[in-house]
């Protein structure tokens, strides 16, 4: 490989360079410059992560100290496949999304606030990136809250379109705040057991560990993410953010924020606690219950929205419920099925949140009503919202049938409260309720006829609609060459669970 | 004659030339000549594909090739034998027969977006040929779903209520068992024996005991999870498509997507379970019950619709339900009358719907009750229905009469004399209610309505003929000549078929 000079500085770059870039767009002039730098930002650190995803995929696992000052008492970076891969893909969306951006922003928000918001972007891409890339628990929080933060401000930037925004972001606040709370709660309780932040660390010296203190900071660290990844009991901030968040806030969001929190879990259990820590089981069992509950439930409820950004919403918290599951069932090929969805989830919801931000630009409205005869007004947004509403069901050639038969695979071969064949139909019947209101959206677009009065509309501008099918195409590009998908999420997932003695089973 | 392409090369083509035709209608938009041309050439060039797979697996071969391995050991990969032989060739060879018909009646009935509906086609019978010819079922599974969507545009062509209501059921119900019954199956097979490929003598076998829970499982996800075999209770979606334009009715739901199902289930059952491992176990014969209670549920249900198309779909559950039956019998008889019937059944389906169509062009008439006295001014299309009718019923000299011969004596050596008995009574069924259409048509009078048999009863008026287009006539016709012919032909095509049955 051609050595470029600082590569040794890679790992940090993907943080570092947003980070920096972030403070000089709040400074610019309102329009379009704020948008060409947040673009160049996103392309930028979208090479730097796919070049750090090929080194560690190629070369192992990286380390990088911050300042050079060493673990125990610096903060490391430490990345190997799972946190390469989920970086190279916050990137990767970002990268898309950005560009999109511009006339969605341009009618949504405020000329004005143009500069804040860009800047607010990027604070968030930061944030995404640096929970990813980190290897100390503390810092983990840091970045959290950065990426928070941003978004609650993100959120309310919606209210020019719909004040309600304004109380979805004040509710995400307080619910985000809580979650953040808890997992520093329970980071307290384990660095008065082990008196040390970096997750390496806390692993060797939580080896053996089982009390009450130690036990009560696993729990409020679950939680505390489990708020953040809106599992299901504690979704409620989700769908109102996403509904009336800007469009393109919702498409980064959606295919971003989650990600990196199911990431964050996958981190805690296994890397932080792993197989040994006898509590770990409870914590399975819990998102064993609470995945499927959460695909039948979010499922449920998005049949019956009638606003499309919210239905989405649900569907969000519903497929959160199978990554959960993925990882419940503690095993290489669970954990593979559940970062092989993170990917393609990603994908699917930008392409059908982008292809709503189409539609709220021309017609100036998410409600499934606005959506009528869309076929026939706005062909190309309507056709990308089919194929990716398609490979939300999980239909062949797209990603969705990739996930969906990882996770089957993994369910037939395990061991869990619930009988395997009985998990996998659980699977396969909420994938229908996903039929079910992808079916009424295409429906409405395809067979109804518009309105009678609608005024005539363009096609969205060319930006939007080249971002849009990009995610699109890579919808069906992943069901064809599953080497970065399925390839990359088996050695992370192998990787995580066979550190210590073998690949071992939770059960 | 065929020795100037590589078999590997046709099945290539094969796939590939409807695709090329999807892109040639879609840039002839404009110019209704040229693009039902290009439908035209691309069935033709499709067929000469199918023809030389067709002599090459006759002759022993076994053409295909991978296409892309798209997960560890699962790939997207094609291999032919003669029952897939067989059916890419009825499939492509029916495709033309029934493109004709479609510039009948499409152009007939002054049908809005007629490019889409040729599009739809080109890429459905791609689908249709891609399952013919799938090695694994992984690539089976793939090219399904691409049916049931492509032909989803099809049965909603009227963009009616009933269009809407319909379709949805259609969509509902394929998808439906698709991904909730047939994927799960197929992943099952794949954890249990570590591949996916079609085998003679079946996969299972190495892996598992015949009496083994998950057999059962097994064959119950299969025979439901294949939705298009119409197995009862999931029919439901095969009626309800008869919204469609009744030349999809024809092709789809006589011949490319029930066939693709009915093929897909004795794929599974000779090439995954295989015949041996079947007639061990007790598995096949709770389905195989259900399916002789679908023969006969369906004809029951058929004999009470007016419908025409209605009752033709009716008794297409039913007819499907014989090469189910045939599968599940696990006898080697009984796959080859299976395997007869998906032929014999497509092309005696298909002339009874295209005669259905013929009717409504010209009459609108719909219902069976107003066609009293309409073979008198039809006599050609009714003729034709006569014809069809017999050899669904299984009459000589006409092709239906094969497989049920092969089924009785299939049902004999499994020793389920009562199944004999089924047949037989499904077969008087088909007598009352498919043969009283045309009796109906040529020997009663409606009393001088419409102004149509008014004529001497029996008595066919040759001067005062309203027969449909020529387009929505001469295909039926030519099906109904292939009947007969097919009957003489019988021979041949079990010969052909033969290797199917040879294990190990």
């Amino acid at each position: 490989m051609i050595h470029f000079p600082g590569l040794e500085h890679l790992p940090a770059l993907p943080v570092i360079i947003p980070l920096i870039a972030a403070p000089f767009t709040i400074v610019m002039r309102p329009g379009r410059t704020p948008w060409l730098w947040a673009t160049l930002v996103s392309w930028v650190t979208f090479a730097c992560t796919l070049l750090l995803l090929e080194v560690v995929w190629h070369g192992g696992p990286t380390e990088y100290k911050m300042g050079g000052w060493a673990a125990p008492l610096g903060i490391t970076y430490y990345i190997d496949l799972a946190n390469a891969l989920v970086m190279m893909l916050v990137a990767a969306m970002a990268a898309v999304v950005f560009p999109y951006a511009y006339f969605s922003v341009k009618s949504e928000i405020a000329r004005a606030q143009s500069p804040a918001f860009y800047t607010a972007m990027i604070i968030c891409l930061t944030g995404l990136l640096g929970v990813a890339a980190t290897g100390d628990a503390f810092n983990v929080f840091v970045f959290l809250e950065i990426s928070s933060l941003s978004t609650y401000a993100l959120v309310a930037m919606g209210a020019r379109r719909d004040r309600r925004a304004l109380t979805a972001a004040f509710n995400y606040l307080v619910m985000g705040t809580i979650g953040a709370t808890f997992y520093v709660i329970g980071l307290g309780l384990l660095y008065q057991a082990t008196g040390t932040l970096n997750m390496l660390d806390l692993h060797e010296r939580l080896a053996g560990q089982d009390n009450k203190v130690v036990e009560a900071g696993f729990a409020f660290i679950v939680t505390g993410i489990g708020l953040k990844l809106a599992m299901v009991p504690l979704h409620l901030w989700l769908p109102n953010a996403y509904g009336f968040a800007p469009s393109a806030v919702t498409a980064f969001l959606a295919a971003t924020a989650t990600k990196v929190q199911i990431y964050l879990m996958v981190r805690f259990i296994y890397t932080v606690f792993g197989f040994e820590f006898p509590f770990l089981e409870v914590a399975l069992n819990a998102f064993l219950i609470l995945g499927i509950v959460g695909m039948f439930y979010a499922s449920f409820v998005a049949v019956f929205r009638d606003n499309v950004k919210q239905m989405l919403a649900y569907s969000s918290v519903a497929q959160i419920g199978y990554m959960l599951l993925g990882i419940s069932f503690g095993t290489v090929d669970g954990l593979t099925a559940s970062f092989v969805h993170i990917f393609n989830h990603a994908l699917i919801k930008a392409a059908l949140f982008m292809g709503v931000g189409c539609v709220v630009l021309r017609i100036g409205s998410s409600q499934l009503t606005a959506f009528r005869g869309l076929a026939r007004r706005m062909p190309w947004t309507t056709w990308a919202l089919v194929l990716s509403g398609l490979s939300l069901i999980g239909v062949p050639p797209t990603v969705g049938f990739i996930s969906k038969f990882k996770l089957m695979e993994a369910a037939f071969q395990t061991t869990t409260l619930i009988p395997p064949l009985l998990v996998v139909l659980l699977i396969g019947a909420s994938s229908l309720l996903a039929a079910v209101y992808v079916g009424r959206l295409i429906y409405t677009m395809v067979l109804e006829q518009p309105p009678e009065n609608a005024p005539a509309i363009k096609e969205a501008p060319h930006a939007m609609r080249v971002a849009l099918w990009i995610m699109v195409i890579a919808n069906i590009y992943f069901f064809f060459f599953t080497d970065l998908t399925v390839g990359v999420a088996t050695q992370a997932a192998e990787a995580l669970m066979c550190s210590q003695a073998g690949c071992g089973g939770a059960y | 004659m065929f020795s100037l392409l590589s078999p590997d090369m046709a099945v290539y083509l094969a796939l590939a030339v409807p695709v090329f035709g999807f892109l040639g209608i879609m840039l002839a938009d404009k110019y209704p000549n040229i693009r039902e041309g290009v439908t035209l050439i691309t069935g033709v060039i499709t067929l000469y594909m199918a023809l030389t797979i067709f002599v090459a697996v006759g002759a022993g071969q076994e053409p295909g090739f991978e296409f892309l391995e798209i997960l560890p050991g699962l790939s997207l990969s094609f291999k032919v034998e003669p029952l897939g032989a067989m059916f890419g060739i009825l499939g492509s060879g029916l495709w033309i027969v029934n493109s004709l018909f479609s510039i009948g009646y499409m152009r007939g009935s002054q049908a809005n977006n007629q490019t889409r509906f040729y599009m739809c086609f080109a890429i459905a019978i791609m689908a249709a040929l891609g399952i013919a010819y799938a090695a694994n079922l992984l690539t089976f599974f793939v090219f399904y779903e691409i049916l049931t969507l492509s032909t989803f545009p099809l049965v909603t062509h009227n963009q009616n209520e009933a269009a809407k209501k319909g379709g949805s059921v259609y969509l509902g119900i394929l998808l439906g068992t698709s991904i909730g019954l047939l994927l799960p199956a197929i992943i099952l097979t794949w954890i249990t024996t570590g591949t996916t490929g079609f085998a003679l003598g079946g996969i299972l076998a190495s892996s598992v005991e015949a009496n083994d829970p998950v057999v059962s499982v097994l064959l119950i996800l299969f025979a439901f999870g294949i939705g298009k075999a119409a197995l009862m209770p999931i029919h439901p979606w095969l009626p309800n498509a008869m919204v469609a334009p009744t030349p999809v009715s024809a092709f789809l739901h006589a011949v490319a997507v029930v066939k693709a199902g009915v093929f897909g289930v004795l794929k599974v059952a000779i090439y995954i379970f295989g015949i041996d491992f079947l007639s061990m176990g007790s598995a096949a014969d709770f389905i195989m019950w259900i399916a002789a209670f679908t023969i006969l549920a369906s004809s029951m249900i058929a004999m009470s619709q007016d419908n025409l198309k209605a009752r033709l779909a009716y008794s297409t559950v039913s007819q499907l339900s014989y090469v189910t039956l045939g599968a599940m019998l696990a006898t080697s008889m009984g796959a080859m009358g299976g395997g007869m019937q998906i032929a014999m059944h497509a092309v005696g389906k298909m002339t009874l719907f295209m005669c259905a169509g013929a009717i409504y062009i010209k009459t609108h008439k719909l219902l069976i009750s107003e066609m009293a006295g309409l073979g008198r001014v039809m006599p050609v299309t009714f003729g034709a229905f006569f014809i069809g009718a017999m050899s669904i019923i299984g009459l000589p000299p006409l092709a239906g009469a094969w497989p049920k011969f092969l089924l009785m004596i299939g049902s004999a050596d499994a020793g389920h004399r009562l199944l004999l008995f089924v047949l037989a009574l499904s077969s008087i069924l088909n007598v009352i209610y498919l043969l009283s259409i045309p009796l109906k048509a040529f020997y009663f009078s409606d009393n001088g309505k419409d102004g149509v048999g008014a004529g001497p009863q029996g008595r066919v008026q040759w001067g005062n003929l309203k027969e449909a287009p020529f387009f929505c006539v001469m295909p039926p016709v030519l099906t109904a000549i292939g009947c007969v012919i097919l009957f003489f032909l019988a021979g041949s095509l079990y010969d052909y078929l033969l290797p199917i049955m040879e294990v190990k």
